[in-house]
């Protein structure tokens, strides 16, 4: 059993609020990751649950009990830092046995809990270094094997693969989303980069200014995002946000986008409620378009719009197309060969996956 | 290739210059120095014969003896010998006292930050600039309350609080690039105050201690002002005996045995910075480069 349950939890420095009713609830197992873009207050609320930084209200329960009062040794979690912070005067051996000294473990359990946490990360042949004698990737390790031989009910990580390069950031993404698999334990993970959250979480909260903007499972802020910031936060590249003004054709939803010099595209067939279709029908919306859910359009795939490409940039896998829609700006992801800059192209839209947002509040309409 | 070669030429003449220059200024920094070991190795007639510069005739530890042993202090002929135990008595515990404050207070404001604490260290970087003269009467009424007046243990006191405020600085400074997740690290593995300090903090701190030491060791064994207003008599530091062999002789003026007394009193400083010096510059800049 180790659940989290953060409760309206808020944080201020003097008249500054850094995290405005923050609550947040996962089960056990669960791999949660924090994901916002700089200063939002992720490391705070991180700090937060591992008793580094002071909570100024609400609740925070670590398997059922409050830990707001305990210090950071009693809440039963162990952390690996951004700069993985190791003691940089003792060997790896030394910094991954020192929480185990402090609370008075034998010597032979300290000996075999260093064993089994240094080849699980293969890194028995670097324990009688000293931290500057690794490179980033082994330090990394030995900061989790810190982690690991406290055998917490909860791993807290601040960006821990933000220090490292691209390719090693990679290897490393796949060896904790392992670790967890292996472990099994609950785990909290702060991060900004999309692709990290999208690739290790079973729940991602979104986090704008020290506000929750949307907690759920990947796929789903991926494909049902809550609103506009979300929306353009996850998925590279960003989803486009295009004006539309919303029409009723019997119980579905046709969004109509300004085209400039063609006529007005139809996209027709987006399924809503009932009630949202009376509320925004003749209103203006924001229509949210994921670059794979363009096409170019053929038999069975029928035109939606015409329009004519700007850019075209191969990527290798496939090309993105840039356009100019309802006076924005719009990238397509389209098979390679199939785009040609300056040509005019006819697109099919795969209409399921079409969002609506609200314009003045930009919120998800259902 | 003429070209290159004049270049190289030009390069070399440049190089000559400076050398020349650097040269020229050491020895004449030296100077002082060479006279002070010669004129304590020669005997006091060839001094009084006009040799003042040059290598001298005879060769004599005499000069020597005399000072640390047998010369004059007041009414008592004991030499620098005791004296030089008072300073090292007062300089050890001192010196320890002063640094150990200086990093615990150097910890504090910067690992474990409390409302404040800005104002504190504004405070105690105050102390930096304050002139020996101005507390010279409220510590002497401090020590008289204290009943150290007069004695080394009182000396101790004055150094170790008034050096208190440079060893802060050192401290404060040196932590301040050590980055918090490392403490925040020790705190979740369980590690108290303490066990921080001790376990975590003080073994990157070896450059910045030798620099507080050293820093510490030439102030407090070099000073003068307050050994000659806190103590009297046999609990005098060798600052003061060394300048009452100076002034008290009477008759023919010695100045054989002056300079040896006085390269004995500098002696601990000169080794302090010797074995330690290359800390000092390592320590002195390590703050800057992050490590
Ligand atoms: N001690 C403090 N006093 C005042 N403001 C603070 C303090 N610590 C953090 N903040 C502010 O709180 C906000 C959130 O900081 P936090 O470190 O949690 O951001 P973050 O989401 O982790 O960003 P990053 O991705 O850059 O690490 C920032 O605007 C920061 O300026
Ligand atoms: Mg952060």
């Amino acid at each position: 059993m180790s659940t989290l349950e953060i409760d309206r939890v808020r944080k201020a420095y003097g008249h500054l609020e850094v995290l405005k009713e923050v609550s947040i609830s996962i089960g056990t197992g669960d791999f949660l990751v924090l994901l916002g873009p700089s200063g939002c207050g992720k490391s705070t609320l991180l700090n937060m649950i591992a008793g580094l930084e002071t909570i100024t209200g609400g609740q925070i329960r670590i398997a059922g009990k409050t830990v707001n009062d305990l210090s950071p040794k009693d809440r039963d979690i162990a952390m690996v830092f951004q700069s993985y912070a190791l003691y940089p005067t003792m060997t790896v051996r030394q910094n991954i046995e020192f929480g185990m000294k402090i609370r008075r473990i034998a010597q032979a359990d300290r000996d075999r809990a260093v064993k089994t946490a240094s080849d699980l990360l293969q890194i028995t042949h670097l324990l009688d270094r000293k931290p500057s004698q690794l490179s980033g990737g082994q330090r990394q390790r030995v900061a989790m094997g810190r982690a690991i031989v406290r055998e917490p009910k909860l791993f807290l990580f601040d960006e821990p693969l933000s220090n490292l390069d691209a390719k090693l950031r990679v290897d490393m993404r796949t060896e904790i989303k392992r670790l967890h698999a292996r472990l099994g334990t609950t785990i909290v993970y702060v991060t900004h980069d999309q692709i990290e959250a999208m690739t290790l979480a079973t729940r991602v909260a979104v986090m704008k200014d020290g506000v929750v903007q949307q907690l759920d499972e990947p796929q789903a802020v991926y494909d049902r995002p809550a609103n506009v910031y979300v929306a353009r936060f996850v998925g590279s590249p960003a989803m486009n946000i295009v004006p539309a003004v919303l029409g009723a054709e019997g119980a579905t939803a046709t969004a109509v986008i300004d085209i400039a010099r063609r006529p007005a595209a139809r996209i027709g067939g987006i399924s809503l409620s009932a009630e949202a279709l009376r509320r925004y029908a003749g209103r203006k919306v924001l229509v949210g378009i994921r670059p794979e859910n363009f096409s170019i359009a053929t038999a069975s795939a029928a035109p939606a719009l015409t329009v004519d490409f700007d850019v075209v940039e191969p990527t290798g896998p496939d090309t993105l197309a840039v356009f100019q829609l309802g006076g924005v700006e719009v990238t397509a992801r389209l098979p390679p060969r199939q785009a040609h800059a300056g040509r005019e192209a006819a697109l099919a839209v795969d209409t399921s996956k079409i969002v609506l947002f609200d314009s003045e509040t930009e919120t998800r309409i259902d | 290739m003429a070209e290159a070669l004049s270049q190289s030429g030009k390069a070399r003449l440049g190089r000559l210059f400076v050398y020349g220059c650097l040269v020229v200024v050491a020895l004449l920094y030296l100077m002082p120095l060479w006279v002070m070991v010669v004129t304590s190795l020669k005997p006091l007639d060839e001094i009084y014969g006009g040799s003042f510069i040059g290598v001298p005739k005879v060769v004599t530890l005499d000069a020597w003896r005399a000072a640390w042993s047998e010369a004059c202090i007041g009414t008592e002929c004991t030499g620098l010998k005791p004296y030089f135990v008072n300073s090292l008595l007062m300089v050890i515990p001192a010196v320890a006292l002063s640094t150990g404050i200086g990093a615990i207070n150097g910890y504090i404001l910067t690992k474990w930050r409390f409302p404040g604490a800005n104002f504190v260290f504004g405070l105690l970087l105050f102390g930096c600039f304050l002139p020996y003269q101005a507390i010279l009467i409220p510590m002497a009424r401090t020590l008289g309350l204290l009943g150290l007046a007069g004695s080394i243990p009182g000396l101790v006191a004055v150094h170790a609080s008034y050096g208190i405020c440079f060893t802060t600085l050192f401290f404060r400074n040196y932590f301040v690039s050590l980055p918090d997740e490392l403490t925040k690290a020790a705190m979740v593995d369980g590690a108290g105050f303490f066990r921080i300090f001790w376990s975590v903090i003080l073994p990157t701190s070896i450059p910045i201690i030798v620099v507080s030491c050293i820093w510490q060791f030439t102030q407090i064994w070099n000073d003068f002002l307050f050994g000659v207003s806190f103590t009297s008599g046999s609990s005098s530091p060798i600052t003061v005996a060394l300048n009452n062999i100076v002034n008290v002789t009477t008759g023919r003026k010695q100045y054989n045995v002056d300079m040896a007394a006085a390269m004995i009193a500098a002696i601990p400083t000169l080794v302090v910075y010797i074995v330690a010096g290359r800390y000092f510059v390592r320590g002195l800049t390590a703050g800057a480069v992050k490590g």
